[in-house]
């Protein structure tokens, strides 16, 4: 078989795996967590009985699994009902609008590194699908036409609640997209790197962004230099301003104002029925599942396991097979889990912002923190080749600048109203 | 009228900043999790929860123990200690029903019957079960004490005739109840 059958061969396979076989089943997974886990915080239980009904089969007991049947039984009812079209709507473009929410946040997978490299029979492959260069800038860039989906649903459905829902995606992607760019860029520079698979490899061999402690980033490894963990400074506020972003961009509380159902009956899928609204369902959250791969991949190691223990894990071998990677696999899921946990839990803990909150957090907050974080991360970084006069001078031009950004956010607020009784 | 003039209340730096406060509600968010997940939830006694919440999980566990006795469940017709069934079919529960959920086809006591003095008594007695909104009205005008409510609430059926209760089927829930009036009672 020529050569380039057997990489078409395997792309393809990669492809099936992960997009098939590894994020889709953790949608429905993440919406049984969704439903078991709010239900844990608001001390109900939640759907546990959707199992295997052996007593139709004359057997003694039902098989329960924890309910995690659900999610198919979920999907079945929403296949199963009657896909209703209104017939004020504008046809092409609702039925684009929900495809155009789900193929965006699948395509973002094939970058996401799932694990370290395997190899089998004595061939070695990276465990992502594409290996590009601009692992970052792609997903941004894909990931930002999920709004495209919301805006067209809102404008296409002729009807005043998905409409003011798709207005206020557009306008709220606007304000976070500028945050979510910026505010990686510190992390981009301390790796002087935009493939993931390297950034990830990076974390694992010196230590994660927010826990350099092991390998080169621990200052009693690297004969007492500090500036990784100096540099914790601008990467947790990176790292803070880039998941509420993230918050943001899927559209999840405490920024679901597109769909608050409070205001908007339904918001942008208020038209929509059956697999349709299943669509945007399942696009909102492969966006979930993407932006805390994302997340991970950037700050908190990837599939690395940390401490040191990574070589260990990726030598592991059964034969000729190393299969380490596929452990490295368990892990990363592992870690997207106990991240899409903490989705939920912010969920019943912020309460929705009000629309103005949310554009001043936007644009007044959140991008001149991301804009003086970035100069912060580059003066730590740069600070070991300059001498101690520029450092100085530059701490303190960082200062003022600041200062000044403050002073210009305080003034341009108007005063605080007085309320009459 | 006078104005009152109201100032917003200050906000301190710390509440600005606002993380304190998601930090300190993801700790109550977390402790109810934790909490309902080790059972120990508020009320969870009280509400004699499953272990996990407050909830009490329905076909293995039953709210039978703790029902009051006040408790409105079906409506049944009972018979007195000597097995005479109470009711003379005065229809009087008949018309108070609010929902119309009750029909009753009245006949008269044959003269050889030892209750013949008793006159009536009646032929059906229908309780429409998805009509009745469990009121408890004909209990309180029935002049012979002869309808309960009863504490069966698992009322279930797959047609409405299922869900009509006729007269074998409310003695069969109501049972004896003894005691109460005795006006038809000979030796007393
Ligand atoms: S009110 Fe009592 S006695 Fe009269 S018909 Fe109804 S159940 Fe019988
Ligand atoms: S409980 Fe109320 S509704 Fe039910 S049968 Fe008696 S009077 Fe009618």
């Amino acid at each position: 078989m020529p050569e380039i059958l057997i990489t078409l061969a395997i792309i393809v396979i990669k492809v099936v795996t992960f997009t098939f076989l590894v994020v889709l089943p953790l949608v429905p997974l993440s919406v049984y967590f969704e439903r078991r886990f709010s239900a844990i915080i608001q001390d109900r239980v939640g759907p546990n009985r959707v199992g295997i009904p052996l007593t139709l089969l004359g057997m003694k007991k039902d098989f329960h699994f924890f309910g995690l049947i659900q999610p198919i039984a979920d999907g079945l009812k929403l296949f199963l009902k009657e896909d209703f079209t209104p017939n004020h709507v504008r046809k092409a473009f609702y039925w684009l609008a929900p495809a155009l929410t789900v193929v965006p946040a699948l395509i973002t997978v094939c970058v996401v590194p799932f694990g370290p490299d395997v190899t089998l029979f004595g061939h070695t492959e990276k465990l992502v699908i594409a290996d590009i260069d601009v692992g970052p800038l792609f997903i941004f860039a894909i990931s930002s036409l999920t709004v495209y989906g919301i805006t067209l649903a809102g404008w296409a459905s002729n009807s005043k609640f998905p409409f003011i829902g798709g207005v206020r995606s557009t306008a709220q992607m606007i304000s976070y997209e500028i945050c979510l760019g910026l505010s990686i860029i510190p992390v981009l520079l301390y790796f002087g790197e935009l493939n993931l698979s390297n950034i990830v490899e990076e974390q694992a061999k010196n230590g994660w962004l927010l826990l350099p402690l092991w390998g080169d980033s621990a200052p009693w490894n690297n004969g007492g230099n500090y500036s990784a963990w100096l540099f914790l400074i601008p990467a947790f506020i990176a790292f803070l301003i880039f998941t509420i972003s993230i918050f943001a961009e899927t559209n999840r509380m405490p920024f679901d104002l597109p769909e608050c159902e409070t205001e908007l009956v339904g918001g942008y899928h208020t038209e929509y029925s059956s697999m349709k609204f299943a669509m945007f369902f399942m696009g909102e959250y492969a966006a979930m599942v993407i932006g805390s791969a994302l997340i991970i991949t950037l700050f908190l190691g990837g599939w690395s396991f940390g401490f040191g223990f990574d070589d260990a894990i990726a030598n592991f071998a059964i034969g000729d097979f190393k299969i380490g990677g596929l452990l490295h696999v368990g892990i990363f899921l592992g870690k997207l889990l106990a991240f899409i946990l903490f989705f939920i839990l912010v969920r019943w803990t912020v309460p929705r912002f009000r629309y103005d909150q949310l554009m001043k957090l936007g644009w007044v907050i959140f991008f001149e923190a991301a804009l003086i974080n970035v100069f912060l991360a580059a003066l730590i970084i740069a600070a070991p080749q300059f001498t101690s006069a520029i450092i100085a001078s530059g701490s303190v031009l960082l200062v003022v600048v600041t200062a000044a950004v403050i002073w210009v956010a305080k003034v341009s607020e108007p005063p605080a109203k007085i309320l009459r009784a | 009228m006078p104005t009152i003039k109201l100032t917003r209340p200050k906000l301190d730096a710390g509440e600005k900043i606002y993380l304190g406060a998601i930090f300190k509600g993801f700790f109550l968010t977390l402790s109810h999790a934790i909490k309902s997940l080790r059972g120990k939830s508020a009320g969870a006694e009280g509400l004699a929860s499953s272990g996990l919440g407050i909830t009490m999980q329905f076909p293995e566990q039953r709210w039978d123990d703790h029902m009051p006795e006040y408790y409105r469940g079906a409506p049944t017709l009972v018979t007195d200690e000597q097995g005479r069934e109470r009711c003379v079919s005065c229809q009087l529960c008949e018309f108070i029903c609010p929902p119309k959920a009750i029909k009753i086809t009245p006949s008269e006591i044959p003269s050889n019957d030892p209750w013949a003095k008793v006159e009536k008594r009646p032929l059906e007695f229908d309780i429409d079960m998805i009509r009745c909104i469990y009121c408890g009205m004909c209990e309180e005008v029935c002049p012979e004490q002869a309808i309960y409510l009863r504490k069966d609430y698992l009322i279930t059926g797959t047609s409405r005739d299922q869900m009509v209760h006729n007269k074998e089927k409310l003695y069969e829930i109501g049972g004896v109840r003894v005691g109460l009036v005795n006006k038809w009672n000979e030796l007393k």
